[in-house]
C-alpha cells in the first residue's frame, strides 16, 4: 500500500455521498460538519437549488439542494438526507445529498481531467474523476455551484484576467 | 536575546504616528490661531520626536531623516529662539501633510521621499541655517556635504538603560547595516566592580567605544540611539576631523509610553466600559450558579425563586447587551476633527472668512456608522463653505459680520444621532435650483414648487448649481451621492434653507448598526422582521378601501393620503399566504422619504434582532436588509422597506 502511495503521490481523502444513484466526492479538509437534514429559511428572489439559509452556531450558511443544481427532481428529504456544510475560502455553504456514503482515499495521481462531454453532461461543477474498480467517484467543485448561472455565462464569454493583462 | 520580528509592530507605529500627525496638526491649528500656551509646542515637539524615534527603530530612515529636521526647528520654537510666525506654522501644516504621504508610502512599500519632501527638507535646512547658532541639523547638514570616513561613537548606558526595554545589541545590529562596525574597546562603568552574587543582570553596566567607517549620515546614527536619549551619555565624532564635535542632543522629553494602541480592525475602549461589563458578567455569574441550584434540588414550593431568577437573568442578558454595544461606541469627535484643518485651507483658497464651531463631539456613535458617516459629512462642509457661505464683501453688502459661522452638531434623539451642519451664508439658490431642474427636466416649466420640493432637487443625481465646476464641488458627484451613503447607513438627510439667513443639513442616523428593534411578522409559514423604526401604524383594511389603478398597482386609503399597497407574499413569492386584504394586516411603513403599505398575514410581536450580513455569508438580495437568528434558531430575515417597493414595482412591471 505504501508502494502504490508513493508512486501515485499525495492522497486527497474525499468524503463521499450519493446523488439519485452516482457518488460524488468533496475533498475532506474543506468538511466542517455533516448534519441530518433540517429545514432552512428560503430566500426570496433565489434560484430554485438555493433552498435558504440555515443557523450554524450564529453564522448563516446559505444550502444548495444538488439534485435541484443538477436539474434533477427532488422527491423528499428523509432520514438519510444530509446537509454537509463546507468551507470555501471564509464562506460556508450547505450541500443537501441523498445519503453519505464512504470516506476513499484518492492518490493525486489518479485523478483523471473530467472529459468533454458536449452538452449532453453537465459537468462544469466537477474537478475531476477518480475510479476504484467499478467505483466511479466525481470530484465537485463547491464554489462554481454557488456561483449564479449568470457570472458562469459571463465568465465563458470574458477573456481570463492573465489574458488581459498579458494583451495590455 | 531572541531576534525580535520588528515587522509585527509597523501597524502599530503607524497608527501611532497618525495619531500623531493629528495632535501635531490639532496644535499647529490653535497655535495658528493665536494661543500662546507653551505646552502647543511641546505636544508638537512630543510627537514629532515619537515619530523620529519609531521610524528609526523600524528602518523607515527616510521619515526619521525628514523628522529629525523638523524636530531642530521645533526644538528652537519651544526654546524661544523662533517665533511661531505663519510662515513657520506653514510650512509645519505643509510637513504633517507630507508626513502623513510619506506614512502611506511607506506602509504601501513605496519609495518614501518625494520631491516634495525634499523640498520642504531643503526648506527646514534653509530655515535653521539663517540664525548662527550651531545646532544637530546644522552640523548634520554640513557633515552631509563632506564625504566621511567614519565615526568614532561613545556609548555609556545608564544602568536602567536595559530596563526601559532598549537593548544595546540590537542598536549595534542596526548600526552594522550603516557601515562597517569596529569594537574598539569595552569597558565595565561599574567601579568597583560587583561580586558576581549581587550583579544585578537587568542593570546596564558595559560601555562602549566603537568606530563606524564609512560614508555615513550623522542624522542615521542619531537615529539609531534616539530611543535612548536620556538613558545613557553618548559622543559621536567624525573620525576624520576631531574638532567637528558636536554634542549629543540635550536629554529629550521622555518618550510617550507605548501603550497599546488599536490596529485598523480594533477600538479603543475605556476601561470604565470594560469594568461595566466586568461586572454584568459577575452578575451572570451569580445568576447562573442560583438557577443551577434550583435545577439540582427542584421542587414546586422553589417555583416562585425560579421565576425570579429567570427574570434577572433576563435583565442581566439584556444589559449585557447593551454594555457590549456601548463598546463598539466611539465618540464623534473622531470625525469632527478632521474638519479645523479642513476649514482652514478652504477659507485660504476661496477667500472665505469662515469660523468653525463644534458642539457635541463626545457624542458617541457605532464604529461603523463612524466610519462612514465622514465622508458625506465633509461633502457637506466643503458645500457649505463653497456654495453656502459667501465673500466677506458680499456678507458685508448684505449687511451680516464679514465672518461667517459653520456649526457642526451631534446630538443623541431618541435612538439616533443626529448630525446638523449649520451655515449663516446665503441660503439655497431658489432661482437657480429651478432653472437647473428645468434645464435638467426633472420640473416642467411654470410647475409650482413648496420649499420642501425646491430642496429635494438638490439631491437628485448629477445636481449642481454652481455655475463653473470648482475642484471642491460641484462636479456633478454632489448630494445625491450624500444622500445614497446616509441611506446606505440605514439614515437620513434632509435640507432646511432660508434666503438669506443661511442653511441646515440634518443627517439622522441609527446609533448602531448591529442591533434594531423589529417587529416579527408572519406570511405563510415564514416569518419576516420589519424595522421598527419604519413603521408608522398597523391597521386592518376592508375590501373597499382598495383600488385597482391602471398599470396594476393597488392603492388604499390612509388618512387624507392614497397609499401604494405591496403584498408581500407575491414580492417575496411566499406560499400559502393570506391573499385577501381584509383577512391580512397592512403595516404602514416609510422608506426613503414616501410611505407605503405592507401587506402581511399577522404580527406576532416585538424583538431585538442582531443583524447579520447575508451579503456577507452569500449575496445581496434586494427587498432583504440582513438576516438575524429567532428567538427558535432558525434564521429570520428583515425586510428592507425601501427595497421591497423596488422588487414589488418590478413585478408589477413585468
Amino acid at each position: 500500500m505504501s508502494q502504490n502511495e508513493e508512486q501515485a503521490g499525495n492522497v486527497l481523502q474525499q468524503l463521499t455521498f450519493t446523488l439519485a444513484g452516482e457518488e460524488y466526492g468533496i475533498d475532506i479538509l474543506s468538511v466542517r460538519e455533516i448534519r441530518a437534514w433540517s429545514r432552512v429559511t428560503r430566500i426570496p428572489q433565489t434560484p430554485d437549488y438555493v433552498l435558504g439559509v440555515l443557523n450554524l452556531r450564529g453564522a448563516i450558511v446559505p444550502v444548495v439542494d444538488l439534485r435541484l443544481r443538477f436539474g434533477l427532481t427532488r422527491e423528499g428529504y428523509d432520514g438519510a438526507t444530509v446537509t454537509v456544510v463546507v468551507a470555501v475560502g471564509e464562506r460556508l455553504y450547505g450541500i443537501v445529498a441523498d445519503a453519505v456514503a464512504d470516506v476513499f482515499d484518492a492518490p493525486e495521481g489518479k485523478i483523471k481531467p473530467v472529459p468533454e462531454l458536449g452538452a449532453v453532461v453537465d459537468t462544469r461543477f466537477l474537478k475531476g474523476l477518480v475510479g476504484d474498480g467499478e467505483r466511479m467517484i466525481m470530484l465537485l467543485d463547491v464554489e462554481r455551484l454557488m456561483r449564479p448561472d449568470e457570472v458562469e455565462a459571463l465568465d465563458a464569454v470574458l477573456p481570463d484576467a492573465a489574458e488581459v493583462a498579458a494583451a495590455a | 536575546m531572541a531576534t525580535i520580528d520588528l515587522s509585527q509592530f509597523h501597524q502599530t507605529f503607524f497608527d501611532e504616528s497618525r495619531e500623531g500627525l493629528d495632535v501635531m496638526e490639532d496644535a499647529l491649528l490653535k497655535l495658528e490661531n493665536g494661543s500662546d500656551d507653551p505646552e502647543l509646542v511641546h505636544a508638537i515637539f512630543r510627537a514629532a520626536h515619537s515619530i523620529k524615534g519609531g521610524a528609526a527603530t523600524f528602518g523607515f530612515s527616510d521619515v526619521a531623516a525628514f523628522t529629525h529636521v523638523l524636530e531642530s526647528l521645533l526644538d528652537q520654537v519651544r526654546d524661544g529662539r523662533r517665533a511661531a510666525d505663519e510662515e513657520t506654522v506653514e510650512l509645519l501644516l505643509q510637513s504633517v501633510d507630507c508626513m502623513r504621504g510619506m506614512l502611506a508610502r511607506s506602509q504601501g512599500g513605496a519609495a518614501v521621499a518625494d520631491a516634495t519632501s525634499e523640498a520642504l527638507r531643503e526648506r527646514f535646512a534653509a530655515m535653521l541655517g539663517k540664525p548662527a547658532e550651531k545646532t544637530d541639523a546644522v552640523a548634520a547638514a554640513a557633515s552631509r556635504k563632506l564625504p566621511v570616513d567614519g565615526w568614532r561613537i561613545q556609548f555609556r548606558p545608564h544602568p536602567n538603560l536595559l530596563r526601559t526595554g532598549n537593548d544595546p545589541l540590537r542598536m549595534f545590529r542596526e548600526l552594522a547595516l550603516l557601515g562597517k562596525l569596529v569594537v574598539k574597546q569595552v569597558q565595565v562603568l561599574q567601579e568597583p566592580r560587583p561580586a558576581f552574587a549581587e550583579l544585578d543582570p537587568a542593570a546596564a553596566m558595559l560601555g562602549w567605544d566603537l568606530e563606524l567607517r564609512g560614508d555615513i549620515q550623522r542624522s542615521h546614527i542619531e537615529a539609531v540611539f534616539d530611543w535612548v536619549e536620556g538613558d545613557c551619555d553618548l559622543e559621536i565624532e567624525l573620525l576624520h576631523d576631531r574638532r567637528a564635535q558636536a554634542q549629543a542632543a540635550a536629554p529629550a522629553p521622555a518618550a510617550n509610553d507605548a501603550a497599546a494602541h488599536a490596529d485598523a480592525g480594533s477600538i479603543r475602549v475605556s476601561i470604565a466600559k470594560v469594568d461595566a461589563l466586568i461586572n454584568m458578567v459577575g452578575e451572570l455569574v451569580i445568576t447562573q450558579s442560583m438557577l443551577g441550584d434550583i435545577g439540582e434540588h427542584f421542587s414546586m414550593d422553589r417555583l416562585m425563586q425560579l421565576r425570579e431568577g429567570l427574570a434577572q437573568l433576563d435583565r442581566t442578558t439584556r444589559e449585557l447587551q447593551e454594555s457590549v454595544m456601548r463598546i463598539r461606541m466611539l465618540p464623534i469627535a473622531a470625525v469632527f476633527n478632521r474638519f479645523p484643518r479642513m476649514v482652514r485651507d478652504l477659507e485660504r483658497r476661496l477667500g472665505k472668512h469662515v469660523k468653525l464651531e463644534l458642539h457635541g463631539e463626545s457624542t458617541e456613535v457605532d464604529k461603523t456608522v463612524l466610519e462612514k458617516i465622514g465622508d458625506p459629512l465633509v461633502h457637506l462642509v466643503r458645500n457649505a463653505i463653497d456654495h453656502g457661505l459667501e465673500t466677506p464683501e458680499a456678507r458685508v453688502a448684505a449687511g451680516k459680520p464679514e465672518t461667517g459661522v459653520l456649526r457642526l452638531e451631534a446630538r443623541h434623539e431618541g435612538g439616533n444621532v443626529v448630525v446638523e451642519v449649520v451655515d449663516d451664508g446665503a441660503g439655497l439658490n431658489r432661482a437657480r435650483i429651478v432653472e437647473k431642474a428645468i434645464e435638467r427636466g426633472l420640473v416642467r416649466p411654470g410647475q409650482e414648487l413648496s420649499d420642501e420640493e425646491v430642496a429635494e432637487l438638490i439631491f437628485q443625481a448629477g445636481f449642481s448649481t454652481n455655475a463653473e465646476a470648482t475642484d471642491l464641488s460641484g462636479r456633478g458627484v454632489g448630494m445625491d451621492v450624500v444622500r445614497r451613503n446616509v441611506n446606505d447607513l440605514g439614515g437620513s438627510v434632509g435640507v432646511r434653507s432660508r434666503a438669506g439667513k443661511g442653511s441646515t443639513f440634518t443627517i439622522v442616523l441609527p446609533l448602531t448598526l448591529a442591533i434594531i428593534e423589529g417587529l416579527t411578522t408572519e406570511i405563510g409559514s415564514e416569518r419576516y422582521i420589519v424595522p421598527l423604526v419604519s413603521i408608522v401604524e398597523s391597521l386592518q383594511l376592508k375590501v373597499q378601501d382598495v383600488r385597482n389603478v391602471a398599470g396594476g398597482g393597488e392603492l388604499f386609503h390612509f388618512r387624507d393620503e392614497w397609499l401604494p399597497l405591496v403584498r408581500l407574499y407575491a414580492a417575496f413569492g411566499c406560499a400559502d399566504a393570506v391573499t385577501r386584504v381584509e383577512q391580512g394586516i397592512v403595516i404602514v411603513a416609510e422608506a426613503g422619504g414616501r410611505r407605503v403599505g405592507l401587506l402581511v398575514d399577522a404580527l406576532v410581536g416585538q424583538q431585538q434582532a442582531v443583524i447579520k450580513s447575508l451579503e456577507a455569508h452569500y449575496q445581496r438580495i434586494e427587498g432583504i436588509s440582513g438576516a438575524t437568528i429567532a428567538s427558535d434558531g432558525s434564521v429570520a430575515l428583515i425586510v428592507d422597506v425601501d427595497g421591497v417597493v423596488r422588487v414589488a414595482g418590478r413585478r408589477r412591471a413585468a
